[in-house]
């Protein structure tokens, strides 16, 4: 994998300089190690790994996942090995490697957000937060801040008191208004947006007359929810004067190319992870040659360029 | 344990009934690796639907570095890959998961039921090339009907295995379920190998707790990466805990999971 000579992909997070704008989203990539035999990480933009909470979580009973055309749903409910595991035992590998790590957290109420924030903070091999306020599988948390102004803008805060790594905010599509969403988070402190999380769908077993999820309802991603997210990239991009890093269905450059059109200052691929592991190294090579087609010299000049005039 | 992701040429196409199928494909660096119980993830199609790999379990494995799938169309995945020709390239990634134990401390039985009868042929044939004598294991092959069994219970007598066939219907074997055959061997078997479907698996793994007897399983079980990523292919442990099929198995110790 080698980028195209003198094509320059490097993009900036808050404080944070990307070699490339392609991250791997988190609850598709584990915590990175699950995937070194496949892709190579090191060519990555950042790695967001799976979501952390305070305390470890067992997750949802299965049946877990569904697949519907051109996407699956998912209601895991958030299993992870908590924060003080994930210190311990995930960071010594994720800190070796010489690829941003952004950690993606979340949580049941204000304070815990705050102190997950607080504990990660200064750890080594931690480059960013991610804060999920948008989750809809844990009945208690997620859900609520990500459809409230306030709440999201409480929870901002509360990380952004709490830490000095760069705060990203992901945001819930679940919503009325995704630009009301977006102007509180900016307001209260976010670096950056990532949009979207996944929709909240259902499946039906008709034989048994069953959810196929156990949880019965779940997140639907890939493919199938690209236009939505791709719209919502458009509208908050155009809100805000925060980075936005898009995610929805990503799985080619094409894909890619269209959320930077959009304004996305970077993007994650999600469950593209799952089927072709090799997505995201193809993705970066597919940017550096649309860089040659077009003539241009930096992915800059790519970013935000959408045309709607007649 | 190393795993790739390895684009490999079909290099044989068996239709062995109506709805089973046999591949056989060139991955040798999969090959080289595997061990019975594991299995690839297989990308059916290159378009968004079906989006997902489905999991196989290895069921050949060659020193050419061929590997063998066997298959029951069940949905728009696994009908999309009967359209493979000779020749054709098929994307895998593997091998995944733990496999199954190969050091059993005496006699075993390997009892699988409908496609769970895939990776055991693969199990079958390494545990006789480990210098055991087949004549004094066992192996009980389940299926719906005669057509369905088709080749396979004289390809494990190939290998020197007794074999007993059970059949839903009984138009060959045993005219009942593959578990009703277990106690007549389990005086003599150190360890069971099951794979097949859940109530099955459940019945073996019954019995071989009755008996006291080591009991291994290989289980099945919707999943999105195969790679320990998505969290979706979880199961019941026995512990109240969460166990994923692609990491911690796809076999288990039958003791290990809440049947």
């Amino acid at each position: 994998m080698v980028a195209a000579a003198g094509k320059d992909l490097r993009v900036k997070v808050g404080t944070l300089t990307l070699r490339n704008p392609v991250l791997t989203a988190s609850g598709t990539f584990g915590y990175g190690r699950e995937f070194s035999d496949l892709v190579g990480l090191e060519q990555l933009g950042g790695i967001v790994v799976k979501g952390i909470s305070l305390q470890p979580r067992a997750g949802n009973p299965p049946p877990r996942i569904f697949e519907t055309a051109c996407g699956m749903l998912n209601a895991i409910g958030l299993e992870n090995v908590g924060v003080d595991r994930f210190i311990s035992q995930k960071i010594p590998y994720l800190k070796k490697m010489n690829t941003p790590v952004i950690v993606n957290v979340l949580g049941d109420s204000v304070e815990e957000y705050g102190e997950i924030a607080r504990r990660l903070d200064g750890v080594e091999g931690v480059s960013g937060l991610e804060v999920n306020i948008s989750c809809p599988n844990v009945k208690r948390g997620g859900v609520a801040f990500g459809t409230v102004p306030e709440m999201a803008a409480a929870v901002t805060r509360a990380v952004r008191q709490a830490t000095s790594l760069p705060v990203l905010i992901k945001l819930s599509p679940n919503v009325t208004d995704i630009v009301l969403m977006a102007r509180a988070v900016e307001e209260a402190g976010a670096d950056a947006i990532s949009l979207i999380n996944t929709l909240i769908g259902m499946a039906i077993d008709v034989k048994t007359r069953r959810p196929r999820l156990a949880n019965v309802i779940g997140g639907l991603s890939g493919p199938a929810i690209k236009p939505v997210a791709l719209r919502m990239v458009w509208q908050v991009a155009g809100a805000v004067s925060i980075p936005v890093i898009g995610i929805g269905g990503i799985s080619s450059t094409e894909d890619a190319l269209e959320f930077l059109l959009a304004g996305a200052t970077a993007i994650q691929v999600g469950t593209a992870n799952f089927y072709e592991p090799a997505a995201s190294e193809q993705i970066i090579q597919g940017l550096s040659d649309y860089l040659v087609q077009q003539g241009e010299h930096s992915i800059q000049d790519i970013i935000g360029t959408l045309q709607t005039g007649q | 344990m190393a795993k790739f992701q390895e684009k490999c040429r079909v290099s044989a196409f068996e239709q062995l009934t109506a709805d089973i199928f046999r591949l056989s494909v060139h991955g040798p660096r999969i090959a080289a690796v595997a061990t019975p119980g594991q299995f690839v993830m297989v990308a059916v199609s290159d378009s968004l639907d079906p989006l997902l790999r489905r999991p196989l379990s290895i069921h050949r494995r060659s020193s050419d570095g061929s590997i063998g799938l066997l298959f029951k169309v069940i949905g728009k995945g696994t009908e999309m890959l009967t359209h493979l020709r000779v020749g054709d390239t098929l994307d895998l990634i593997g091998p995944l998961g733990r496999g199954f134990d190969l050091a059993p401390a005496g006699p075993v039985c390997l009892i699988g039921g409908g496609m769970g009868i895939a990776p055991l042929y693969f199990l079958a044939g390494q545990l006789a090339r480990g210098g055991r004598n087949p004549q004094d294991d066992h192996v009980l092959l389940g299926a719906r009907n005669r057509e369905e069994i088709g080749p396979l219970a004289d390809e494990f007598r190939a290998l020197g295995y007794p074999v007993q066939v059970a059949t839903d219907d009984g138009s060959i074997g045993h005219h009942g379920l593959i578990p009703e055959l277990l106690p007549a061997r389990l005086p003599a078997a150190r360890r069971v190998y099951a794979c097949g479907p859940h109530p099955m698996m459940k019945a073996v793994a019954g019995q071989c707790r009755q008996a006291d007897v080591s009991c291994q399983v290989s289980l099945e079980t919707h999943m999105a990466c195969g790679l320990g990523a998505c969290l979706g292919c979880a199961v019941s442990g026995a512990g109240g805990n969460y166990v994923h099929v692609c990491q911690h198995g796809p076999v288990f110790n039958a003791g290990d999971i809440a049947w």
